[in-house]
């Protein structure tokens, strides 16, 4: 939808050939997924539990303020690492072929109040099949933001560098807000359907154990620590949905990212579809540690083109990748945490104001924005 | 509450996997050779283990490759053996995933998952005067169990290898023929050619008033089903069959939606959900290329083939598959 398409310099064929030769790349790590792929998530898995079981134990002595600094950093990297590596990766069904039926995109719940199997359709399902494409997918601003020039300037806008600090903050309630299309669904009639409802209450359960356990239960149990375990969990808390937002942010909204009108993935074929992901995705660069800590979502081109591989696997994927991209002379939107959230935040506050319409004079394209 | 959303048992697990009340597993602790391709796997199962009578099997999930897959296998050790471990014989058959691996890849310690030991290929309670083992291969393995269990004043034994040095267990049996508790005869097929049932008579004159247990590959089974119905005996029989359904992997096949009781003709190409939806069953579905598991269901029978690698599934208990990028490899069993 930018003024220039980068990709307008590739023929039908030498995009279905991209598809080709994407396809090569996935059966490769298909063919050769075993063992030690298996013994890497349940390794993760196993360590995920014991930090969190360290931590909370030393929580119950946070009165005393090395065990809160230390119980409260060990809880929020295990909340992160439930959340990034294992929850966001299981649920796509990167683990299924293994056939355990505890780490299983059908029976993995995580550490998040919006429920797994809504979080599933909405971002399975919505999001990475029509990445990017503005009307399609709701990551796209989150139905709250802004996020390209050719989208409608409205003053409620004005405000969305604030939305957004607080979606970050409250990140996994605006994501379980965004599953349940609370926007929508809150009109008068939407409220009333069953369907809707029987999700809503699903939400309103998950909220509830999730809050007795981290702000009652675990209080409780450590005593005269009553209060500072309370303020070390929702610490926690917020560490994990700030960092969360901040990886999230940068896989899409960083410049140089595309997105796409709705007409445009009629009738898509698979190269064309591999190119959307690839143009409209970035990654982060950095340490091993990094990627980690991300759940591999540093690995966001990658994600999106093969999103049920195991993530272990993005790292080595993504040096395949990257030399289709140079072949076809693509750009490889990457760049380290702190340079790509800037970018995103900038795009933020940038889009917050109105800018000079669009040069489109199509009519409907005109109504077609409006509605997205 | 104190570990929503995974359950205590989810972290007790970390330290104390075999503990009473979690999900049944045992550990492997030792595999010993047996044969060329046999080995025996002494396994300590969890708390939550019932034993087993002999005669019986245990399905095993074991992890291939990464990949769980679950077997069934005869128990081979007597009942109630005082270290509270039990163990199963296994004969690495062409291509077999799960047996390849337990003869020559697995390493004492390993956990594997368990099922309950269960199976009806058993003695009775009061015990028959005279007895007939008739075995073949791996099919001692049950009989083995049942030998090491109690004995008989009267029984013989004809079992079926290709050659000397592939018969399961056969010091022990030797031993047993020494000691005067059974009578034995080899019937090498790789010299002597194949053990023809209805001769059976000039092996063990008096098969016919011996309650027989027989179990061996399907051809036998077969002739010895055949024998004993034809003399009028068939209650004499019991027999143990290892591998009822041989999954045939075509292209295209019956697919039976089993919930809904509907059942259609498929091509090798339509992806599953479409032949479902087609028919008029109510799929879920996402994405419909793959990508967002959403459309997961099991598969319960028969096989399918992913049509993005052409990789084939065969149906096991817990297998699910993605209808949105597999099409019918024969006849299957969808659960819709």
């Amino acid at each position: 939808m930018t003024a220039i398409d980068p990709t307008a310099h590739l023929t039908a064929e030498q995009i279905e050939e991209l598809g080709r030769e994407l396809d090569a790349i996935r059966d490769e790590v298909i063919a050769s997924r075993g063992e030690q792929d298996a013994a890497y998530i349940r390794k993760v898995i196993a360590a995920q539990r014991k930090l969190e079981l360290v931590s909370r134990g030393v929580l119950l002595f946070s009165i005393f303020p090395p065990a809160w600094v230390l119980g409260t950093a060990g809880l929020s990297v295990a909340k992160i690492m439930d959340n990034m590596e294992i929850g966001h990766n299981i649920l796509h069904g990167q683990w299924d072929w293994m056939r355990d039926p505890k780490i299983h995109s059908t029976t993995w719940e995580w550490d998040h109040v919006s429920p797994a199997a809504q979080w599933k359709h909405s971002h399975n399902e919505l999001h990475h099949t029509y990445t990017n494409v503005i009307g399609k997918d709701n990551d796209l601003g989150y139905g709250i933001m802004r996020v390209d020039e050719d989208q409608k300037w409205h003053p409620f806008h004005l405000g969305q560098p604030l939305w957004n600090f607080v979606n970050a903050c409250f990140f996994e309630y605006g994501i379980a807000a965004y599953d349940l299309e609370l926007g929508r669904n809150l009109s008068k009639h939407r409220r009333k359907s069953p369907e809707f409802r029987a999700r809503a209450r699903a939400v309103g359960r998950k909220i509830r154990k999730q809050v007795l356990k981290d702000y009652v239960v675990h209080p409780l149990l450590s005593g005269p620590s009553f209060l500072p375990t309370l303020a070390a969990t929702f610490t926690a808390n917020l560490v994990r949905n700030i960092w969360s937002h901040s990886v999230i942010m940068c896989g899409h909204f960083p410049e140089g990212v595309q997105v796409f009108e709705r007409r445009s993935i009629n009738g898509e074929t698979r190269g064309q579809w591999y190119l959307r992901q690839m143009m409209g995705s970035a990654n982060i660069s950095g340490s091993k540690a990094m990627h980690f800590m991300t759940g591999n979502l540093s690995h966001q081109i990658e994600h999106h083109l093969f999103p049920d591989l195991p993530s272990n696997r993005y790292a080595e994927v993504a040096v395949k990748v990257r030399a289709l991209f140079e072949k076809y002379e693509l750009e490889y939107v990457t760049g380290p945490l702190p340079k790509q959230v800037y970018s995103a935040w900038r795009k933020v506050f940038r889009l917050s104001l109105p800018n000079r319409k669009p040069h489109v004079k199509a009519p409907e394209r005109e109504r077609e924005l409006v509605a997205a | 509450m104190v570990t929503t959303p995974l359950l205590p048992s989810d972290y007790l697990d970390l330290v104390s996997p075999l503990r009473a009340g979690a999900d049944l597993r045992g550990r492997i602790e030792a595999v010993r050779p047996e044969t060329g391709d046999a080995a025996t796997i002494v396994i300590r199962p969890g708390r939550g283990w019932r034993g087993h009578t002999a005669g019986q099997y245990v399905r095993v999930g074991v992890d291939v490759d990464g990949v769980r897959l679950w077997r069934a296998y005869s128990v081979t050790s007597p009942t109630h053996r005082r270290d509270g471990r039990f163990t199963i014989t296994v004969k690495a058959i062409r291509d077999g995933k799960v047996s390849n691996h337990l003869v020559r890849r697995a390493k004492p310690g390993t956990l594997i998952q368990l099922d309950q030991a269960t199976g009806d290929f058993v003695l009775p309670r009061a015990k028959p005067a005279k007895v007939l083992y008739l075995t073949a291969g791996s099919g001692i393995t049950p009989v083995m169990g049942m030998l090491r269990d109690s004995e008989f004043d009267d029984a013989v034994m004809v079992h079926c290898a290709p050659q000397p040095h592939d018969v399961i267990f056969r010091e022990e049996l030797h031993g047993l023929v020494a000691a005067g508790k059974l009578r034995l005869t080899e019937v090498h097929t790789a010299t002597d050619g194949m053990l023809d049932v209805a001769r059976l008579g000039e092996l063990v004159p008096d098969w016919a008033e011996r309650e027989t247990w027989a179990c061996g590959p399907a051809g036998l089974l077969d002739a010895a089903e055949e024998h004993w119905n034809g003399h009028g005996v068939p209650e004499r029989l019991h027999t143990e069959r290892f591998r009822p359904n041989v999954v045939v992997a075509g292209a295209g096949g019956e697919v039976t939606f089993s919930t809904t009781g509907k059942s259609v003709d498929a091509d090798g190409a339509t992806p599953l959900l479409d032949v479902g939806e087609d028919a008029g069953v109510l799929m879920p579905s996402g994405c419909r290329m793959g990508i967002c598991f959403g459309c997961v269901t099991p598969l319960k029978a028969g096989a399918v083939r992913d049509l993005r690698t052409g990789e084939i599934t065969e149906a096991e208990p817990g297998v699910l598959i993605q209808t949105c990028v597999s099409a019918a490899a024969g006849p299957c069993d969808i659960e819709r």
